[in-house]
């Protein structure tokens, strides 16, 4: 054809038939290229890391020793405030997002080895928590759906009592699931599997962005680590704590 | 040394292959692994019986050829070691050894532990070249380049394109071969003109092979006869999304 004869001329001119074409499409050829994908997992994994620590940090309430008034009292803001519920839509969202693309990544991955290894020395060569992210992931989403139903659901859509301010007194619900031995075991064990999840998926999730560099990898690796520690910790100890408490 | 080997054996792509169990005895321990293989198909032509088809050629760890997977890793057990530089010493007497084809959608077996690689060779040709125009010899030294520069996108050079990293990956992912190939040109002046084009070109031919996703379990890297960092793949990723970002197509 004459243009693809005089290629340069017309491209000056952006009169590429393909080009015209293409518009916005390459924004979803890039994130569903192999690349585009593990940047959906990495920058939802990075949001939800977030949210652990604000999560964590709202937890934390419940030691407050004053019979849940600050943990009502916040549990409140954070589901009638208008700007946490426009960032809660973006958090489920994100949620879906990471779960579907790992669903959606898990399927193209199997079939680039359509037939599998005898002998696989996985163990040789990689961590077991790099290996399987898919099972502590869907460990993490099994502890949400329970998660959810006892407490978000109660608080959203459930008829709560009131406390003695007059805000829904989700402390009560929880520190009476908190007080069931085998909820607790539950918690705990599924703050391991985020333990494992996270002690991989930090550091992953940086080098999906394309972060690598002499100075900074290591302590990204190092603070990942630490994070993958500290924040599970925290969140298996409050539990723990206040089954402790309910005992006496 | 004695030797019970389980060896994949396929007459071709569309037969459906399968382990084959041999006992091999009178092996030095000196001898490097494909030697102890040339044993086996000296016996096995002597007996009239196909002998095992494998890759090799240079047979000093530069050419890449060799491809076993053997007892659940590519190469074997030692580090930085292509097939050719393995020894058997490095394995027991007696050893069960299990040696099978590298395991690729993008690597279909041509026979027994014979994979075809040429999946590597049209990532190479969609872009990793530059484009340059012959005439005069230019001088040595006339682009400045930093040592540190240079020993990285030299590391990234030494890829022999084995695929043991493809094999090594439990994704099958060809990230740390195209990130090797990408960064040695990105990383020099020559190879910046046309670095976009070629991150996005090399990425796409990589999908179309049937390839699969990194997960960033660094088993490439640790596997790699040439110590090929994981850093490759990172750099990878920061050109092909800074390209489709920033590219004018």
């Amino acid at each position: 054809m004459f243009y693809k004869s005089s290629k340069c001329n017309f491209e000056a001119f952006n009169l590429n038939p393909i080009n015209l074409n293409k518009n916005m499409s390459w924004l979803a050829d890039t994130l569903t290229s192999s690349i585009g994908r593990k940047l959906i997992m990495s920058l939802t994994g990075l949001f939800l890391i977030v949210f652990l620590v604000v999560h964590l940090s709202g937890n934390f309430q419940l030691l407050a020793n004053d019979g849940g008034e600050s943990f009502n009292a916040y549990t409140k803001f954070m589901t009638t405030n208008p700007l946490i519920a426009t960032i809660s839509y973006g958090l489920y969202f994100f949620i879906l997002l990471h779960i579907i693309m790992s669903i959606v990544l898990y399927r193209r991955n199997r079939s680039a080895r359509p037939i599998t290894y005898k002998k696989y020395d996985g163990s040789a060569n990689s961590s077991w928590a790099s290996r399987n992210m898919g099972i502590l992931g869907t460990v993490i989403l099994i502890f949400l759906v329970i998660h959810l139903r006892n407490f978000w659901y109660e608080m959203k859509f459930g008829s709560l009592p009131l406390d003695e301010f007059g805000n829904k007194d989700l402390y009560l619900i929880v520190s009476q699931a908190f007080s069931d031995v085998w909820y607790v075991a539950l918690y705990v064990v599924c703050m391991i599997g985020l333990a494992f999840h996270l002690s991989h998926g930090f550091a992953s999730a940086f080098a999906s962005l394309g972060v690598s560099h002499n100075k900074y990898t290591p302590f990204i690796k190092k603070f990942g680590i630490a994070f993958a520690i500290i924040i599970p910790l925290g969140f298996a100890a409050i539990p723990v704590i206040m089954f402790i408490n309910s005992l006496g | 040394m004695k030797f019970n080997l389980k060896i994949w054996r396929q007459k071709n792509n569309k037969d459906k292959g399968g382990f084959k169990d041999y006992v091999l005895d009178g092996v030095s321990k000196d001898m490097s692994f494909l030697e102890m293989i040339d044993i086996l198909n000296e016996q096995l032509t002597e007996k009239n019986e196909d002998p095992v088809h494998f890759d090799h050629d240079c047979r000093e760890g530069i050419c890449g050829s060799c491809s076993m997977y053997i007892n659940g890793r590519p190469h074997g057990p030692l580090r930085e070691v292509a097939t050719c530089q393995l020894h058997m010493r490095s394995f027991s007497d007696g050893e069960t050894i299990v040696i099978e084809p590298f395991r690729s959608k993008g690597f279909p077996v041509i026979k027994d532990l014979a994979v075809d690689r040429g999946a590597f060779d049209r990532i190479i040709q969609a872009g990793g070249y530059i484009s340059v125009n012959t005439g005069g010899t230019p001088d040595a030294n006339e682009i400045p380049i930093s040592k540190t520069v240079a020993d990285e996108a030299f590391n990234s050079a030494t890829c022999i394109a084995c695929g043991a990293c493809v094999a090594a990956c439990k994704n099958s992912s060809a990230m740390l071969f195209v990130g090797a190939k990408i960064s040695q040109l990105a990383l020099l002046p020559q190879g910046k003109v046309e670095r976009k084009e070629r991150a996005q070109k090399m990425v796409a031919q990589m999908d179309a092979e049937g390839f699969g996703a990194c997960t960033n379990t660094g088993a490439c890297s640790i596997e790699c006869p040439k110590g090929i960092t994981f850093s490759n793949i990172a750099r990878m990723n920061r050109e092909y999304l800074s390209a489709e970002v920033t590219s004018e197509k």
